[in-house]
């Protein structure tokens, strides 16, 4: 039994409704889990002794406007015993109310939890350290969002001027 | 402590007004009796613009938090407005040290969404060009090391043998740094002939030059007070703390990408990958001095095998037709203009692309959703990952080990802020 398949199965064994989809692109499997059973399923992939998903690469926020919903969390793991990798995937409906923090699990996913946060505005819960990282403290938007604008600004002209003004985003007075 | 302006005093403020002041949310033990230190963003030995902010007992650090963001650039923001061809020369600024091996990350990612795969020439000049880039950043890490553990000599003749390198760049891609050469499909142009002989010089005098840095550093008593004992992490931790490459097999923990999931054909060459157990400074250090040995073989293995053929796929909807056609075929033509306006159009879905940079796992996430840029292009950069571990190392040591520390995790700034 190939490695891709015998993580469904042990997935299926103990938490029988948590995957959602199974999706295959380019020899990658990804796993699209329920997003309250994610810290339970991220802990059993570790522990299982077929699997030990010891390493987790990397977390990625995505957005997907306009549909719903919006928002999807890839976490990329790596099982340095068994050489497998494996995408794990939430959707997020509200970025307020993001999955539960994996940090239990692996301890870097705060720092990597804190990287999405600030760049695309998903809130990880039970994460205390979410922050601006990057950006300037009183920064305001998630520059990764779909609807944050790429350095564009509204050109004024003489019969708009004071419309456009009032709704261009600086300190006036 | 008296401030240069606004004359508040640090001691008479809050530890709640003093973490909002200092912002980056860090633990402070006892604001009372320990010093607040920043050391950087503008600091010789933080490698770039990263600030540390220290909270030290005497000499001794008791916390660290690092401050980020002074070079962010939006990469992966602006990637998403460039076509998959143009977001390229994105990638050469991140990790400024050894631009071939991003450009080969991103274009790997792309090819892998696209489904082709390289010419046999194309892949194995790419080998040999990101093993020249392990070595040239390397090189830039032991020399920069060695200076701030105050060996000066050391960084000049590191630099000589780097500029010899930047060189080879130059003669295959016009530019010394900010290279962009690998392209998707292929390669800008092939290799010139002048390359070949060139490359068989740097691997006839290059063994010498290492066993030189190795005679100035590797019994030095005083490189040795600096680096053994220091910043101890053992396999367990490394692995938690998602370290990877040199810094990861340093203590102990045997996993390199280009033997566990090999691209580019590198299960095709035959190199060890060094592993040292004490999880130390020195430990990473003897780690990638061997590796640029190993890097010098594959080198050599791939000089010799580097087969004749086109260096680009021959698929005009990906790779540009080339110039000559221009003037004979309207096709070429027809492709050439939609090639350099619209770009090529990617299918929908995502994939994740490692490599194993100079400093350890380079992932590209590429999302494509049919049209011709990347919907959400992500680096997993080894920096950005290796700095939340720093704190985990440096507390209980001295300020002076700090340094050091940062030195053998070998952080570009340019990969961490983005």
């Amino acid at each position: 039994m190939t490695q891709d398949q015998l993580v469904v199965d042990k997935i299926k064994a103990t938490y029988p409704d948590a995957i959602e989809e199974v999706v295959d692109f380019r020899g990658e499997r990804t796993l699209i889990i329920q997003p309250d059973k994610l810290k339970a399923v991220c802990q059993s992939l570790r522990d299982d002794a077929d699997l030990q998903y010891d390493f987790l690469s990397d977390i990625v926020g995505d957005d997907y406007l306009p549909d719903f919903p919006r928002f999807a969390v890839s976490y990329h793991l790596y099982s340095i015993p068994k050489n497998h990798r494996l995408r794990l995937r939430v959707w997020v409906e509200d970025p307020d109310e993001g999955p539960e923090t994996v940090a239990t699990v692996w301890a870097i996913a705060t720092w990597l939890e804190m990287e999405v946060y600030d760049l695309m505005g998903i809130r990880f819960q039970g994460n205390g350290s979410l922050r601006r990282l990057f950006l300037p403290e009183d920064w305001q938007g998630h520059p990764l969002r779909k609807d944050y604008p790429l350095g564009y600004e509204e050109v004024q002209f003489s019969f708009n001027w004071q419309e456009i003004d009032a709704r261009k985003p600086y300190a006036k007075d | 402590m008296q401030l240069p302006s606004g004359g508040d005093t640090i001691q008479e403020l809050t530890v709640e007004e003093l973490r909002a002041k200092v912002g980056t949310g860090m633990e402070i033990e006892d604001a009372e009796e320990h010093l607040l230190l920043s050391m950087g963003p503008q600091h010789p030995s933080t490698h770039g613009v990263l600030r540390l902010l220290l909270e030290l007992d005497g000499e001794n650090v008791v916390n660290m938090a690092p401050d980020i963001g002074f070079l962010h650039t939006g990469v992966e923001k602006n990637m998403e407005a460039k076509t998959y061809t143009k977001a390229l020369v994105m990638t050469d600024r991140l990790d400024y040290l050894s631009p071939m091996s991003n450009n080969l990350g991103y274009i790997l990612a792309v090819e892998k969404l696209l489904g082709v795969e390289a010419t046999p020439r194309a892949q194995v000049i790419r080998v040999i060009l990101t093993e020249l880039a392990r070595v040239s950043s390397h090189l830039v890490w032991l020399g920069t090391h060695a200076l701030d553990l105050a060996a000066m000599s050391v960084f000049l003749y590191c630099f000589r043998e780097r500029e010899y390198i930047l060189d080879l760049f130059e003669m295959c891609s016009g530019q010394r740094m900010m290279v962009s050469y690998f392209r998707p499909g292929g390669l800008w142009r092939d290799i010139p002939e002048e390359f070949e002989p060139a490359v068989r010089e740097f691997l006839k005098f290059m063994p010498a030059r290492i066993a030189d840095y190795e005679a100035l550093t590797k019994r030095n008593p005083i490189w040795l007070a600096r680096t053994k004992d220091i910043g101890v992490v053992d396999a367990d931790a490394a692995v938690a703390w998602g370290m990877t490459g040199p810094s990861l097999r340093g203590s102990g923990v045997n996993w390199d990408i280009r033997k566990a999931q090999p691209y580019c054909g590198y299960e095709e060459y035959d190199f060890d990958v060094p592993v040292a157990t004490e999880g130390d400074v020195y430990a990473r250090y003897l780690c990638r001095m061997e590796e640029m040995k190993q890097s010098l073989r594959i080198i050599e293995q791939a000089l010799n095998k580097l087969p004749n053929g086109p260096v680009n796929i021959d698929d005009r909807k990906i790779v540009p037709p080339p110039r000559a056609e221009l003037g004979r075929s309207m096709e070429a033509v027809i492709h050439h203009f939609k090639l350099w306006t619209e770009g090529f159009t990617a299918p929908a879905g995502y994939v994740y692309q490692s490599i194993e940079s100079p400093r350890g796992e380079f992932a590209c996430y590429l999302r494509g959703d049919g049209g011709p840029k990347p919907a959400r292009c992500h680096f997993r950069t080894p920096s950005y990952v290796h700095l939340a571990s720093l704190p985990h190392m440096s507390k209980g040591r001295f300020v002076a080990d700090v340094v050091s520390i940062i030195g053998s995790v070998d952080i570009v700034l340019g990969e961490i802020d983005r």
